[in-house]
């Protein structure tokens, strides 16, 4: 058995920081488990994942960040509940980025569906372990003992003794085979799906106690503020910072080279001041002067690139699905339906911008960074100063909100670059005009739909294309095409229509494009349920029952192509009754039947699936006499499968409602020249309170389905559901996004 | 040199005088519960207390502060009720802009012991939150007010 010598405890963060690395072993938990190396101290540490000491104290590892959607707090519940522990005496240990986690990047919504089984195999393991140190002790069978929390019982004989008494005599035996685990019943669980926990940092966060990457300190350290390229690629000419040298607090200024496609995560290029404090190097950039050399990106215009898309999206694309044969239908003649739809880049705008400590000394570096993914700044902080993987050790500490930024680890590198130069530890910070003007942005977006209309009012063909810059640019810059980007929305359209064709068409990029939040679901949901509710609108149907029409009856739909990873094909069909149950609760729950038909008042309804997840969503809209819309209510049915922590799904959900306003009314990011025009919340805007939907229901559907996501598919029925209810409203049927640029008055 | 008052303990700060009180809070006194959203008052991470009013640290200039008390919320003993309410209604999320919130809500109980919901949207939309917990703030401050009525 492993000793833990080191066991860094919560609030291991705080000071200096330390760092607490368990060593040990492999992902999938190899037999033999964990094997014993010795019994010095009356620590049980199973294996990398969870250790308990003497006074009981159990401490388990979380490998995923914490950003805002609990992964933190849900992964080391499941681990709690199969151990049959006392959560209050559970702490939290953050993993550094090391592989031996398997994957580590907390996105794609999968942090619980990717690791619910492994959690309940490390819990189960160690459960089973205590149960025979305590059977071995009292001379009994294990099957005749049980546990109840924190403590192993042999009811027979009334004894009982706590797990950190049993520690030092469970750590000397072999660890179980995974064959042999028994794992709890539903019924049995204590803490997943019920409601009694909270999030682990809860107390910290209220208090001002938690430690976010912004207040991550290392002795020593400087502070830097990067003034990037305007435009992407542009290199530096010459530049002088005469003037910056006179700022009180500032040291000097340093270059980082501009970035070569492909960007990767690595930085951006441009000038750091380096100061005595955060303050001092953002008034030295002010006092900057750069010249930049030409880049091919200023010539990125965003009135004109739509320009470009559309035209894409009216020509044949690439085709990622095909049933039946859409051009003999439309060949038919009959109805014919047409309609285009456009979204904007948008910003992630965590609150917390970009920022990150970093150390170089020796060879190595020492980083301390709010990221989603510690792996990735292993990458790429290795790639940009040359070193090993290895040699770069990445503690994550909690995330302001990520929503996909935080995945890619620039300002890591740039800390790191910086400190080698400078031979001490840099915290380098990002300005909110640095976050929205340098993001990895959501792309913008044109889509092409058309339909034949049956003598029932229902599509006999449905052609979808859809045309941006793809995330793989950023990888591969010759990338036009998009690739995952088709499993979001695009390549799985749920509808009974016999000839069915998804295409996407070629782009270039200008600014690198990365995930936001439910990443490509957001405009083809926007496409989608926008043109099914115009068809709804002709027909002369009610919307929600049309919609149901269009899906059909209940069936898992076919999907002969790559949707996620095969592996999720299987486990997780697409099952069309799951998808008309969350229709039937949010219509249910909303009174959508009886909803008042006023004018100026109106519901509409949206449902999607995505990161294998059912939603459906019913937006009520208020539009006043100058045009303002207002959000009263909000209904929307969830089926995750099983769920960890519902209150959690709660508060996702909720918070995408807000999420889907701010891109519904305001989200939109464009260039100019080149250039950015949008640098902070006065002209990027998000939804305060006053704005945001007043009331969200989230109505969990009880499910013994294997978890799937629940950070992300709150946010893309929204946009079309408010859109709908618009058009309900007012009789305005609205294209693009955002809101902003119709008027409703 | 200025002299100010934090939590009712006096600092000195010697250095830029036009240094923004929220990086005199974070980069020189340590106290980090205190956030950086916007640097330009729009977003409400950095509200602190100043003489009980909230105030955006990030726009308010050390040499300005004066005599004035200032609080953080290093400066509020736990659990305030409001703090107590927001780990009853399960308020956060991420939690980047919450000790902002906390602090907005707080000076809005103090002025106003009985909000209704629209004193409260009022009071705390210069707050952001991207998480979007604007529901269950609303809720909390309305769960404080009955609790210290
Ligand atoms: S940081 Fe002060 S209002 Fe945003
Ligand atoms: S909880 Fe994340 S920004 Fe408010």
């Amino acid at each position: 058995m492993k000793l833990i010598e080191n066991v860094s405890r919560r609030g291991f963060l705080q000071g200096v920081l330390a760092s607490g690395v368990f060593v040990l072993s492999a992902r999938f938990v190899p037999e033999p488990l964990w094997a014993a190396e010795g019994d010095k101290a009356a620590a049980l540490d199973p294996n990398m994942w969870l250790s308990i000491a003497s006074d009981g104290t159990v401490t388990i590892i979380a490998h995923r960040s914490e950003m805002g959607c609990g992964s933190r707090t849900a992964l080391p519940l499941i681990v709690t509940d199969e151990l049959d522990a006392d959560w209050s005496k559970v702490r939290l240990d953050q993993a550094v980025g090391d592989p031996k986690y398997g994957d580590q990047d907390t996105d794609g919504s999968h942090s619980v569906r990717s690791s619910f089984d492994l959690m309940r195999q490390v819990g189960a393991s160690a459960r089973s372990m205590l149960v025979s140190a305590a059977a071995t002790q009292w001379s009994v069978s294990p099957k005749d003992c049980s546990t109840e929390p924190h403590f192993v019982v042999h009811k027979a004989s009334g004894r009982k003794a706590g797990y950190g008494e049993l520690a030092a005599a469970a750590a000397k035996l072999p660890v179980p085979p995974k064959e042999d685990l028994v794992l709890k019943s539903r019924s049995e669980w204590r803490y997943i799906g019920k409601e009694t926990t909270s999030l682990f940092d809860l107390p910290d966060i209220v208090t001002g106690k938690a430690v976010f990457g912004m207040d991550a300190t290392m002795p020593g350290m400087v502070y830097a503020s990067i003034e990037h390229p305007p435009v992407l690629g542009q290199k530096i000419k010459s530049y002088d910072d005469k003037a910056t040298l006179q700022v009180a607090g500032v040291q000097k200024t340093l270059t980082i080279d501009t970035v070569k496609p492909p960007h990767l995560f690595q930085p951006l290029g441009g000038v750091a001041v380096i100061a005595d404090n955060t303050w001092a190097a953002f008034q030295g950039r002010k006092k900057l002067k750069i010249d930049w050399d030409t880049s091919s990106h200023s010539t990125y215009n965003s009135a004109e690139f739509r320009k470009t898309l559309e035209s894409t999206s009216r020509q044949a694309g690439k085709v990622v699905r095909n049933v039946g044969n859409v051009d003999a239908e439309f060949a038919k003649g009959g109805k014919i339906v047409e309609a285009e739809y456009y979204t904007p880049h948008l910003a992630h705008a965590s609150m917390e911008p970009p920022v990150a400590v970093a150390e170089y000394r020796d060879g190595k570096v020492v980083a301390w960074a709010p990221t989603q993914n510690p792996q990735a700044v292993q990458d790429t902080v290795a790639t940009a100063l040359g070193i090993k993987k290895e040699d770069v050790t990445c503690h994550v500490t909690l995330l302001g909100g990520g929503f996909g930024r935080k995945s890619k680890p620039d300002q890591v590198a740039e800390a790191a670059i910086l400190s080698k130069q400078l031979g001490k530890p840099v915290k380098v910070v990002w300005t909110r005009e640095d976050d929205i003007r340098f993001d990895f942005f959501h792309s913008v977006a044109a889509m092409y739909l058309k339909a034949s209309i049956g003598p029932d009012g229902k599509p006999t063909a449905w052609l979808q294309r859809t045309v941006y810059p793809p995330i793989n640019s950023t990888f591969d810059a010759s990338s036009k095409y998009a690739d995952d980007e088709m499993g979001l929305g695009w390549n799985n359209l749920p509808f009974d229509i016999p000839n069915h064709r998804a295409e996407n068409g070629p782009a270039d990029y200008h600014v690198r494009i990365g995930w936001l939040r439910s990443v490509a679901n957001i405009y083809h949901a926007f496409a989608i349920h926008s043109f099914i509710d115009e068809l709804a609108a002709l027909a002369k149907k009610d919307p929600a029952q049309y919609l149901l029409d269009v899906i059909g009856p209940s069936r898992i739909v076919n999907l002969d192509y790559k949707e996620d990873e095969a592996e999720d094909k299987l486990k997780y069909p697409l099952d069309t009754a799951r998808l008309r149950r969350v229709i039937d609760i949010a219509v249910e729950k909303s009174g959508w039947a009886k909803r008042p038909k006023v004018k100026g008042r109106g519901m509409g309804i949206a449902a999607h699936r995505s990161f294998l997840t059912y939603v459906a969503t019913v937006v009520e809209v208020e539009v006043d006499n100058r045009g303002q819309i207002h959000i009263p209510n909000v209904w929307t049915a969830v089926d995750a499968g099983t769920v960890v922590s519902p209150d959690n799904v709660r508060n996702q959900f909720e918070g995408a409602a807000v999420f889907g306003t701010s891109l519904a009314l305001y989200g939109e990011i464009t260039a100019t020249n080149g250039i950015i025009d949008q640098s902070n919340f006065n002209n990027f805007q998000l939804a305060r309170m006053n704005h945001a939907p007043r009331k969200t229901e989230v109505h969990i559907v009880e499910s013994d389905a294997p978890p799937a996501g629940v950070g992300e598919p709150g946010v893309p029925p929204f946009a079309p559901a408010l859109c709908n209810a618009l058009f309900a409203a007012t009789g305005k049927r609205v294209r693009e996004l955002p809101l902003s640029k119709t008027k409703f008055a | 040199m200025i002299r100010l008052k934090i939590n009712g303990k006096e600092k000195n700060f010697d250095g830029d005088p036009e240094m923004p009180l929220l990086w005199f809070l974070r980069d020189v006194a340590g106290m980090t519960g205190t956030k950086f959203g916007c640097g330009v008052s729009l977003c409400g991470a950095c509200t602190v207390h100043r003489n009980g009013q909230p105030i955006r640290s990030c726009s308010t200039p050390m040499k300005e502060i004066g005599d004035s008390e200032i609080t953080t919320i290093e400066g509020i003993a736990p659990m305030h009720p409001v703090q107590k309410a927001w780990m009853e209604a399960r308020v956060p999320q991420c939690g980047y802009c919450q000790t902002g919130q906390i602090m907005t809500a707080i000076a809005l109980l103090k002025e106003n012991k009985n909000p209704s919901d629209q004193d409260i949207d009022t009071a705390m939309s210069g707050n952001i939150c991207r998480c979007g917990t604007y529901q269950r703030i609303r809720a909390a401050i309305h769960q404080a007010a009955k609790e210290t009525a």
